[in-house]
């Protein structure tokens, strides 16, 4: 298996499928646009799927590698590979994918080629951005990977998409020019753009916190951290339900990827020495967030500022140092793909029957659509972190890991246990419960087959990785050792 | 069959039977979702008797089933620990839910959510007997967590209804308070033990003697036993988390006797009798247990005495019998608690099913107020109910009698700081109860008939506000229940009376808890002292008569018929004269109102103050678009240099040529090197 180029079947795939469908053209070809979207995410997630099947889950080494000269005047290279930490989130990507397609099938009636190609494109160059082991390679990537989600919100956005799109832009841009500067530094010390160099090259202590400094401001604004996260809401309610599945379910994650893939290896002294001010801003993104997420009024809003506090999981997780919060951190980012994407389809659902996000234009839906009800508060609660949701696992995990380090972080952090539970409930009673509000919602069509099918894929998803995560972490163990032996040796 | 084979079809056949008619509600016919799932607990129950056959004589099981997460050097397992507490709960679970089952057939008969609700009864058989089975601490908290989201779901089962929803969500809030405190314990016992099975955790009590909680000087397991109690006091319903408890009879009937009263309510008390290795190490932790249990059973119990609505009177009995089992665990009497939980869930069951039985006869009308009278149309209930009341009361030779004199007799033996106050609330405990018991007894059965009437003001607490159709029309009275229901009160009221004397000497003196409950008997000896002067279920019984808790009880009963059949006039002149002490009970010591106002509403004014005050106007407007104005401020400036003529441009770049002639000129001079030696040297300074 691993003679086939996947990696490169994975990335390119969903990109030349974009482009044909770009190339269906206007709106009166719609049919064929929509369904060569959908047979090009298919394939394109069906090529991950030998990823997982044939992964050496024993080998921290990278897997499925693929080496091409690209550039050699800068001893660039086109190089890809995978590891446990890499891997679940290729597949991620390619499944995301393929729902947010099947989710803008009858929504999306303007320029229906261009939205489903910029989806496809979106979601190979993503896939880029998790198997480069080439820093120019993936810096391209993660660049390139800006322009389809800037189109998609400042083109198939609400009423402000403009000024969201740009604001998303700019905050990124800002972020990633920095991450450029340290890239180009790291070159210009070590002679060469391979990433795994990189996280055997010495630094001193200086150098590595201008470059965890300059690391940080490109993830924190992805992730994004406390104070950086502003431009989240806001690209999150202009976006349209498949912009906010994507952001949601995997650009997030590519800043937290960052985290794991350059900062912790690359600067491991630096994160031990700046780890106190990661952990205040995690509990900040807990804490305070979970707060804000309790005033809103906007059920987008609402859920963008949950992504944000499930977020603050992942980075104290990161920067607790210790098998288990690690892999709980990773694990709290698959389900988090899961759980997120599911409440935004599920909000999506809602906003393409009464074009309203308003808590308050709601209530009583669970007489006029039943099944879609039953699905929601599943979703609800693995966003609450109910155990044999997926929502569970990464959240148990990193609690139980910040004990160890301090009791005090840990109920700090398992605050959200009460503050999660009342932000996301408490939507819900207002939305779902309660007697019929008006008469939009008395006339609301339940759930058709394909909501169905969409939201039943996920649940399945959600209560799987509930019941046996394993499956999941059983990738995980080796390459989280392996970054645990350069997190412990001094680089200077 | 195999003892794992029948642990799975304990487990797995409500699980299954949720399954069907849950997945396929819409699509299925009534009996088949009916069917399938009191077959699933009718299984469960039947397996349950081998099993608890097998752990006679003192054996256990335990066995992991899979892996469920394995990482760095911990592993977390589900897995089963079969032995006599978790025997005897599953007996108690299954039976209980199955004649709540049957009793549902006849209960919920024109519900449109039938289907839908036989499969929360059923998935929630499944969750507790995963939380009693557990032979770990993640198991136990996802027990714990899924019976907590059952509640929730049924609860709000009549999801219309504005009370009933905002109770669920209130129950679920003040349960997650608790689960808190639960999963920071859970992580404290990692950290300490290095794993989460009961088994090898109880092994390794010895690591945490004299240990400290790092960066503080409190004990580790005092720490650790006062986050469990805390989890315990939320799902058990103990002062000050008690309030989602009364609220939650917003639920049908059937689920305030299952879970509300017989099962859920009760997993603190088991969990807290479970970790009795851990709890004996902190005498402190005991103390404060006590001192809680101790509140909450006589607090609640006032509380009984001013409702009028019919659940609501069982559902404070419940608060208050619950603090009874509570007491007993701080004296260390963990299996005194045990058999009192058991008892209480026949007798408790059986209360609440009658009262269901009662309010299908006044056509879902709940309020006391407006019935009276009833034993003559209602026989059945009228019998059961009497021999619940007095299993609750505990008259001699009914089961509470023996669970609750067990109780009291243990704590007046405690040395455990606070026996002594625990000892008054206990003993005041009892004439309340007796009083609010009877209370409910004599308005519902006794007295003058008061339905039938028109009514247009409504009780206060009557909630079936919301219901299109409830109460007799005029003129109509009530009509006894149909077997379906009955048969199960029967059912319940045999061990709500018998089984109490039959299991007292085994349970609490006997071997049958030996390996499983751990007491330190030199350190916490009530139980020891009440083991040598007992003398069998006979002879306490027939000491009743000498124990001041059974004239305290008498003098309730009495007191009840002197205030509610022999002068009804009294209640309400009594209630004017004290309208200040009856403003406090009828607003439940304003805890409600400062949940409401302080926490629930303090944390939504602080969110709404962070989002508007930091969010919007610190980060977005001054430092986002802050930034962008600066720069566009900074463009609006430069841009006056853009004229558009060509002299300005080249006057521009004379000037500037000149000036970096001059410095490139000056350079040696001034700094006694080039330019660009002098740059690289800047550069690369440290």
């Amino acid at each position: 298996m691993s003679s086939y180029p996947l990696l490169s079947l994975a990335i390119w795939i969903p990109v030349a499928a974009g482009f044909a469908v770009l190339a269906t053209g206007a709106d009166r070809n719609a049919t064929l646009a929509r369904r060569l979207a959908l047979a090009g995410a298919l394939l394109g997630f069906l090529v991950t799927l030998p990823l997982y099947a044939y992964f050496d889950v024993t080998s921290s080494a990278m897997q499925f590698e693929e080496i091409h000269a690209w550039i050699p005047h800068f001893s660039a290279r086109y190089h890809l590979g995978v590891d446990g930490i890499s891997l679940l989130f290729i597949l991620l990507n390619s499944f995301v994918t393929l729902l947010v397609v099947l989710a803008g099938w009858r929504v999306i009636e303007n320029r229906v080629a261009q939205y489903h190609a910029a989806f496809l494109i979106m979601s190979g160059l993503m896939n880029g951005i998790f198997s480069a082991l080439d820093g120019l390679l993936f810096y391209v990537f993660f660049e390139a990977s800006l322009i389809p989600l800037y189109l998609i919100i400042g083109v198939w956005g609400g009423p402000r998409r403009v000024y969201a799109a740009i604001k998303f832009f700019l905050y990124t841009l800002l972020g990633s020019l920095l991450f450029l500067v340290a890239i180009l530094y790291l070159f210009i010390r070590s002679g060469s753009f391979v990433i795994l160099d990189w996280h055997v090259l010495p630094l001193a202590l200086h150098e590595q916190i201008w470059l965890f400094v300059a690391f940080l401001l490109a993830f924190a604004v992805k992730v994004p951290m406390f104070p950086l996260h502003t431009w989240l809401p806001d690209a999150h309610v202009e976006a349209p339900t498949g912009g906010s599945v994507v952001l949601a379910a995997i650009a997030l994650k590519l800043g937290a990827y960052g985290f794991v893939r350059f900062s912790l290896p690359i600067t491991p002294d630096a994160a031990h020495e700046l780890a106190g001010l990661m952990i205040v801003l995690s509990l900040i993104a807990v804490l305070y967030i979970g707060l804000i997420a309790l005033a809103q009024t906007d059920m987008k809003k609402l859920v963008a500022y949950s992504s944000i506090s499930h977020m603050g999981f992942v980075t104290l997780g990161f920067f607790l140092f210790s098998a288990m919060s690690i892999e709980g951190a990773l694990a709290q980012m698959i389900s988090h793909g899961f759980v997120s994407a599911a409440m935004f389809l599920c909000i999506g659902v809602l906003y393409d029957r009464m074009h309203s996000r308003q808590i308050a234009d709601y209530g009583g839906v669970a007489q006029t659509m039943p099944k879609f009800a039953a699905l929601f508060v599943l979703f609800a609660m693995a966003n609450a972190g109910l155990p044999a949701t997926s929502g569970f696992v990464g959240e148990f995990m990193v609690i139980l890991a910040a004990v160890e380090s301090s009791f005090w972080i840990a109920a700090a952090a398992a605050s959200t246990l009460i503050i999660g539970a009342a932000y996301t409930l408490w939507m819900v009673k207002r939305v779902i419960f309660g007697a019929v509000a008006n008469d939009a919602v008395r006339a609301l069509a339940d759930i058709n087959r394909r909501e169905f099918f969409i939201l039943a894929l996920l649940a399945l998803c959600v209560l799987g990785m509930g019941l046996y995560p394993q499956a999941f972490t059983k990738v995980m163990h080796v390459s989280v050792n392996d970054l645990l032996q350069h997190l412990v040796l001094k680089k200077y | 069959m195999e003892i794992k084979t029948l642990a799975l079809v304990v487990v797995l056949a409500p699980l299954v039977g949720a399954l069907v008619s849950g997945l396929f509600c819409r699509m299925i016919p009534r009996w088949l979702a009916a069917g399938a799932a009191i077959t699933g607990v009718a299984m469960a129950f039947i397996a349950s008797l081998p099993v608890f056959q097998a752990i006679q004589g003192g054996e256990s099981f335990n066995f992991p089933l899979y892996t469920w997460l394995s990482t760095g050097d911990f592993q977390f397992q589900v897995g089963f620990l079969l032995d006599s507490l978790t025997a005897t709960l599953m007996l108690v679970v299954t039976f209980v839910s199955l004649m709540v089952h049957i009793y549902t057939l006849g209960y919920m008969r024109d519900d449109p959510g039938y289907n839908r609700f036989f499969c929360y009864l059923s998935l929630f058989t499944f969750s507790m007997l995963m939380l009693v089975m557990a032979n770990n601490f993640m198991q136990l908290f996802f027990g714990w967590e899924a019976v907590g989201l059952v509640s929730y779901l049924l609860i709000g089962f009549w999801y219309t209804r504005p009370t009933a929803i905002a109770a669920s969500l209130k129950a679920f809030l003040l349960n997650r308070v608790g689960d808190f405190g639960f999963l920071l314990c859970i992580g404290l016992v990692l950290a300490s033990f290095g794993s989460l099975d009961y088994a090898t955790v109880f092994a390794r009590t010895a690591w945490v003697q004299g240990a400290l909680l790092p960066g503080t000087d409190w004990s580790l397991i005092t720490v650790i036993c006062i986050c469990l109690f805390v989890g315990a006091m939320g799902k058990s319903a103990q002062a000050p988390l008690h309030a989602w408890l009364p609220d939650s009879m917003e639920g049908p009937t059937p689920i305030s006797a299952l879970i509300h009263a017989a099962t859920m309510v009760t997993a603190g008390i088991f969990m807290v009798a479970r970790m009795s290795p851990l709890f004996e190490l902190s005498t402190t932790v005991l103390a404060f247990i006590m001192f809680i249990g101790a509140i909450t059973a006589l607090f609640m119990g006032f509380l009984g005495i001013i409702q009028n609505d019919i659940k609501r009177v069982i559902a404070y009995s419940t608060l208050s019998q619950l603090g009874y089992m509570t007491v007993a665990l701080g004296a260390s009497a963990y299996s005194a608690a045990i058999f009192h939980l058991m008892t209480h869930a026949f007798f408790k069951a059986l209360l609440f099913l009658a009262a269901g039985s009662v309010i299908i006869g006044m056509r879902h009308d709940q309020d006391m107020r407006r019935m009276g009278g009833l034993k003559k149309y209602m026989p059945f209930t009228h019998w059961t109910c009497l021999i619940g009341t007095l299993a609750l009361i505990g008259a001699p030779f009914f089961s509470g009698f023996y669970s609750k004199d067990a109780i009291i007799e243990v704590v007046s033996l405690s040395t455990i700081p606070g026996s002594g106050f625990a000892y008054f609330a206990l003993l005041a405990g009892v004439v309340v109860t007796a009083f609010y018991s009877f209370r409910l007894y004599f308005l519902v059965f006794h007295g003058k008939e008061r339905f039938g009437k028109a009514h247009t003001e409504h009780g206060r607490d009557s909630h079936a506000d919301h219901d299109e159709h409830h109460g007799l029309a005029a003129g109509e009275t009530p009509r006894e229940s149909p077997r379906v229901v009955t048969l199960p009160l029967i059912a319940l009221a045999i061990p709500s009376v018998l089984i109490g004397f039959f299991t007292l000497a085994p349970l609490l003196v006997g071997d049958f808890f030996d390996g499983v409950i751990y007491v330190d008997d030199a350190a916490h000896g009530a139980m020891a002292a009440f083991a040598a002067e007992f003398h069998g279920a006979g002879t306490m019984t027939l000491h009743a008569l000498n124990s001041p808790a059974f004239w305290l009880a008498a003098s309730g009963v009495a007191l009840a018929w002197f205030f509610y059949l022999k002068r009804p006039d009294i209640p309400a002149a009594l209630q004017r004269r004290f309208s200040g002490l009856h403003a406090v009970l009828e607003q439940k010591y304003f805890i409600d109102r400062i949940y409401e106002t302080v926490f629930a509403g303090g944390a939504r004014l602080i969110g709404r103050g962070l989002w508007r005050g930091v969010d919007v106007a610190i980060i977005d407007s001054l430092a986002v678009n802050g930034a962008a104005r600066v720069i566009g401020w900074g463009a609006a400036l430069l841009r006056r240099l853009q004229t558009g003529y060509v002299h300005h441009y080249a006057f521009t770049m004379i000037i500037g040529l000149a000036v970096f002639i001059g410095l490139w000129v000056s350079f040696p001079l001034l700094f006694g090197m080039g330019m660009q030696e002098w740059w690289w040297r800047w550069i690369y300074a440290r």
